[in-house]
């Protein structure tokens, strides 16, 4: 597994990404600037991390969105190649077109930062393999526009495929009404693209690696994709 | 040329703002608010030989980068 972290000015969560990806991988994974052109040889997995990008100017994500590597990643994941956008992330791979749909304004105003528990929707995809399905995990989010919202077409048709990856859910596994932190439709935390090559969602499992930081939940993503 | 773009959000797409911003004029008192949306404002200065270029241009800049088409609208005023 060969990785690349892309950096854009105001990321901010490169670093906690990079360490996830050596832990389960065993391999520094290149870290690469948003005006490059190409990506390494050989790359297997293109990683967006988490952050402010520019700011947040405009729309969270869309000038990281439109930047000169996502070229290179749009046409990696169109050969079928893995990318993993994280909370900014995720807001930057719906700017780009690479997932469907968009990341609004918190429902309730509010930025939040905490504990949240997620229910894996499938494990047999490349990024969840490790982990079992429905199984309820406990991941922090930190975000202030993580409310994903699609038309009904495109939500009937995440649904109808079954491209939702993770959905917000309380610690029992009751998923709606105050379990999800920010009005997300259908309580979306994270969704796939088509072939299921492309995983966006707005938690953050690279800082769940690591008993000292109290969960190593997030673990489970970084060993799928060592072994996809 | 001078010209200016506005973007909002298409109707039906919830905007929190709007609503915070809409309840804190109910607040001071203002009367008569039945509702309020935000929308973005651009101005821009465009170099183009007549309208009908500059529109081109300001249509690919409104499709490419200034609104989501997801979720707004964009209108362009010369």
């Amino acid at each position: 597994m060969k990785a690349a972290v892309i950096v854009f000015p105001g990321s901010n969560r490169e670093g906690d990404m990079a360490r996830a990806l050596r832990q389960a991988t065993g391999a520094q994974p290149a870290m690469l600037w948003h005006d490059d052109h190409e990506l390494p040889a050989g790359v297997d997995l293109v990683v967006l991390p988490g952050g402010f990008s520019h700011g947040d100017y405009l729309r969270c994500g869309a000038i990281a969105g439109r930047a000169a590597i996502m070229d290179a990643v749009r046409a990696h994941a169109a050969r079928g190649g893995l990318v993993l956008g994280v909370c900014n992330g995720f807001q930057i791979l719906c700017e780009s077109g690479l997932l469907p749909g968009v990341l609004m304004r918190n429902a309730n105003l509010r930025f939040v930062c905490k504990m949240q528990h997620l229910r894996v929707e499938r494990n047999d995809t490349a990024f969840t393999s490790h982990y079992a399905k429905s199984q309820i995990v406990e991941v922090a989010i930190a975000h202030g526009e993580g409310n994903y919202e699609d038309d009904d077409e495109g939500i009937a048709r995440l649904e109808g495929e079954g491209l939702v990856a993770f959905r917000y859910c309380d610690g029992s596994g009751h998923i709606g009404g105050a379990a999800n932190p920010n009005g997300s439709r259908n309580d979306i935390a994270g969704i796939y693209s088509a072939r299921r090559n492309v995983l966006g969602l707005m938690p953050h499992p690279e800082n769940l690696i690591d008993p000292l930081v109290g969960g190593i939940d997030g673990r489970a993503l970084f060993e799928s994709l060592a072994t996809a | 040329m001078k010209a200016r773009i506005t973007v909002t959000l298409k109707s039906g797409v919830l905007d929190p703002q709007g609503k915070a911003i809409e309840s804190a004029l109910a607040a001071l008192g203002v009367p008569g608010v039945a509702s309020l949306r935000q929308g973005k404002v651009f101005d821009v200065e465009i170099a183009a030989a007549d309208k009908d270029g500059a529109r081109a241009s300001l249509t690919t800049a409104c499709e490419k980068l200034l609104a989501n088409t997801v979720i707004e609208n964009y209108a362009i005023e010369l």
